[in-house]
């Protein structure tokens, strides 16, 4: 009986259908984990009011409680106002709470600096208008409201400044050009210089109008008071919004939500990165992808079939086909290091001093940016992209091959017409794989190109449109950033998690639209047995 | 020893001459001193036990085995008065002239249409009305066009077995090719698929030279005029398919066709 057990295999049975279950714990774990912190961080928490035993007040959202080791239960709160406090979080001892309340106009304000701010509204004052004593908090949403048409008077002018600026560093651009030829005596010269300065008054006379425009804004001010009955007066301009969290309904709660959700996706950061959207990290992080796929498919799927089709069969094949499976073994930063050696010293200071010899000392290549780091992720994923195309060619039946040669085919015939197409499921499986695997790298990019803040991304509407030379954000490095080099690592925890959420999302979704491409071909091109 | 036993090869017109061929896989010999002819538009069947060179026989003319990196030939095929392994040779041409159906039937993954037009296409033709016309008459003549006539532009893979080798038997016509290699068509077929091929192959008989590879006696017997008996890379007997199969010269054959080896 017992032999009969093991000879027919079924602890091997369990064995494998446990690793496959432990394996599919743990990563849904991992993703349960990123799920339950990331989607929660915009939802709005109440804001509590505490009276300790010591007649101390605290006001702030509760974050999590725990038991300490003494066998107290504490809860810790967001108290926020950072200006005040210095610190946003404070744990509280139940024991030590007499009283626990939640006041309706309690006010939460997302602020420009210094994180949200927790209180009660006092009062509004405008510049234009007298100080009444109606619902001061509407009166402060309507001209929030109000002061966002401003805003973006603000904003116009700010991006024509951008422009100008743009426009005046390729004058001195060609100015160097010139000076470095010594042909500071031609009229080309004298000429540019004039277009200069008449761009350079035009500038500061934006810049004058700009500053008049913010210090109209600065005198409509809020007057605040936190929870202990100190006053903080903010500039409308400063407030980015405002709510009630207390008071707010489930839809009232759900619209800021997505108003947040939103403001992430679109939006510049904040706050050495803590508060804000993620729009040029998310941009950054597809177009590395995007950029790397350029480079590294179509030679990787030429390499691999060099190896396979054309290649002689022998020593030397097998001796590259063992360099190439090694080199997915070799870690990440010494792909980096090579990246920036060759890449940003090598080929980056010679572009520099062919075509950009005027700029030097300054580096316009010679330094990290988004094509070195893209083709330094291009060379790690090669080899999977080699070593999928070589498999998926040589798992074509010989029958395929042989009947397109036998009609009087030639090899690049039967290649391009039966054997890609064929592959193509395959390769595909390559791209998924090398893409997956350059989302996820940071290592490499942290030493060729990647930055803590952008000015500016690689794309945009000033002449050449594409910036390949410019550094750029990417989520990887957000992660690693803001989770372990902020300053205020605990404000920042949330995004963290944010953060790795959408990365996941991008991978996810990048994946997906090639495996919903790769099954496509899979029906096309299946091959009856 | 060979030339005595091709005496009985008084054939009327020769499309293929095969002169002292002999065939090395490396340092291994596959095919020994192989002479003899092969007559135009007849069915010829070569029998022989499993690894006798029937398949790297027919792999010859069409020079497949150009294919494999370790084969070595010498000796000579010529092919109407043409010597194929002369360097003048253009091999994709010859290949064009020789159309191939193999033991398992392997379709491309495209359309039933795109496969019969296949060796047209790579060959150069564009105009829609020529390629039209060549698979319509492919696939009558391989008496597939019944049956799929209506779903000419859908995918080859919904096809049955013995549908597929037809298509393959179609997409070898196609091309107009001078003689017809067949390696063991009906292996992987059920009983009547195999009689549907069979039938085929005496339809395009008088039209097509064939070479076929077979193991099954009896159906070398139903479908050839002649046939040849290979033993160990050897020619052992060649001749016309009645008389083989009746009166053997030689003592191998007849233990071979009756069953007493092989």
């Amino acid at each position: 009986m017992k032999s009969k057990y093991l000879r027919e295999g079924e602890p091997f049975v369990w064995c494998s259908g446990a690793a496959l279950a432990l394996i599919l714990l743990l990563t849904l774990y991992l993703v349960g984990v990123i799920f339950q912190n990331g989607l929660g961080v915009f939802w709005v928490n109440s804001v509590a009011r505490l009276e300790m035993t010591d007649g101390s007040l605290f006001m702030g959202e509760e974050i999590q409680t725990s038991e300490h080791s003494n066998g107290d239960s504490r809860v810790q709160l967001k108290i926020a106002n950072r200006d005040l406090y210095s610190l946003d979080f404070k744990w509280v001892f139940h024991k030590d709470v007499t009283a626990t309340s939640y006041p309706e106009d309690t006010v939460v304000v997302e602020r420009l600096e210094y994180g949200n701010f927790i209180g009660f509204l006092s009062s509004v004052n405008l510049a234009d208008t007298p100080a009444s004593d109606g619902d001061q908090y509407s009166l402060l949403k309507t001209s929030l409201k109000d002061l966002s048409r401003h805003h973006g008077q603000i904003e116009s002018v700010e991006s024509q400044l951008a422009d100008l600026n743009y426009e005046v560093e390729r004058l001195d651009h060609k100015l160097g050009k010139l000076r470095y030829r010594d042909k500071q005596q031609s009229p080309d010269y004298a000429k540019i210089v004039a277009e200069r300065n008449t761009l350079r008054l035009k500038f500061d006379g934006l810049v004058h109008q700009l500053s008049e425009l913010e210090r109209v804004q600065a005198t409509n001010v809020a007057v605040f008071k936190d929870v202990n009955g100190t006053s903080v007066t903010l500039p409308l301009t400063s407030i980015v919004r405002i709510y009630k969290p207390n008071g707010l309904s489930f839809f009232g709660k759900f619209s800021l939500y997505v108003q947040k959700v939103w403001e992430l996706f679109f939006d510049d950061p904040r706050e050495s990165n803590t508060e804000g959207g993620l729009f040029p990290a998310i941009f950054g992080t597809v177009m590395l992808i995007v950029v790397m796929a350029i480079f590294s498919f179509p030679l990787g799927v030429i390499a691999g079939i060099y190896l396979r089709e054309y290649a002689r069969d022998g020593f030397m094949v097998r001796l590259v086909r063992i360099a190439v499976n090694n080199l997915a073994g070799i870690p990440s930063i010494v792909y980096g290091i090579f990246g920036l050696a060759f890449f940003v010293y090598g080929i980056g200071s010679s572009i520099d001093q062919i075509f950009f010899p005027e700029m030097l000392p300054a580096p316009t290549f010679g330094t990290g940016g988004m094509l070195w780091a893209s083709l330094t992720l291009g060379l790690l994923t090669i080899p999977v992209v080699i070593v999928s195309t070589e498999e998926a060619l040589g798992a074509i039946p010989g029958g395929i091959r042989e009947s397109s040669y036998a009609l009087g085919a030639t090899k690049f015939q039967t290649l391009s017409r039966i054997l890609l197409p064929l592959a193509s499921p395959g390769i595909m499986t390559g791209f998924i794989l090398a893409m997956a695997r350059a989302a996820g790298e940071v290592a490499p990019l942290m030493i060729t190109g990647v930055v803590k803040l952008a000015p500016s991304l690689p794309v945009d509407l000033q002449y050449p449109f594409l910036h390949l030379d410019r550094k750029f954000m990417h989520l990887g490095f957000h992660i690693y950033d803001i989770g372990f080099q902020s300053p205020n690592v605990e404000a920042a925890k949330p995004m963290v998690f944010v953060t790795t959420l959408l990365l996941l999302g991008i991978v996810i979704a990048l994946t997906s639209t090639a495996i919903i491409m790769r099954s496509r071909m899979k029906k096309k091109f299946a091959i009856a047995d | 020893m060979t030339n005595e036993k091709n005496a009985v090869t008084s054939i009327e017109d020769s499309i293929v001459q095969v002169r002292d061929l002999n065939l090395f896989y490396g340092t291994s010999q596959a095919l020994f001193n192989l002479d003899f002819d092969i007559p135009r538009n007849r069915v010829t069947a070569l029998i022989g036990p499993s690894g006798c060179g029937k398949s790297t026989f027919i792999r010859c003319i069409n020079r497949m085995n150009d294919l494999v990196d370790i084969v070595r030939i010498d000796g000579s095929i010529q092919l109407n008065g043409q010597d194929i392994f002369a360097k003048s040779v253009d091999v994709i041409d010859l290949r064009r002239r020789i159309g191939m159906v193999f033991q398992k039937s392997n379709p491309f993954p495209k359309s039933i249409y795109e496969n019969v037009v296949y060796g047209l296409r790579i060959g150069g033709v564009t105009e829609k009305p020529d390629l039209d016309e060549a698979a319509v008459v492919s696939l009558k003549r391989a008496a597939l066009w019944d049956e799929v006539k209506d779903r000419l532009h859908d995918s080859a893979m919904g096809l049955s077995g013995g549908q597929m080798q037809r298509l393959c038997i179609a997409r070898a016509i196609a091309v107009a090719p001078d003689i017809i290699l067949m390696d063991e068509p009906c292996s992987a077929l059920d009983p009547r698929s195999t009689a549907h091929i069979e039938e085929l192959i005496r339809e395009l008989n008088g039209e097509y030279t064939i070479i076929i590879v077979t193991h099954n006696m009896q159906q070398a017997s139903r479908v050839s005029d002649y046939t040849a008996f290979l033993y160990e890379g050897e020619l052992v007997e060649f001749g016309k398919t009645k008389d083989l199969f009746t009166v053997p010269v030689e003592k191998a054959t007849e233990d071979y066709i009756t069953g007493r080896f092989g």
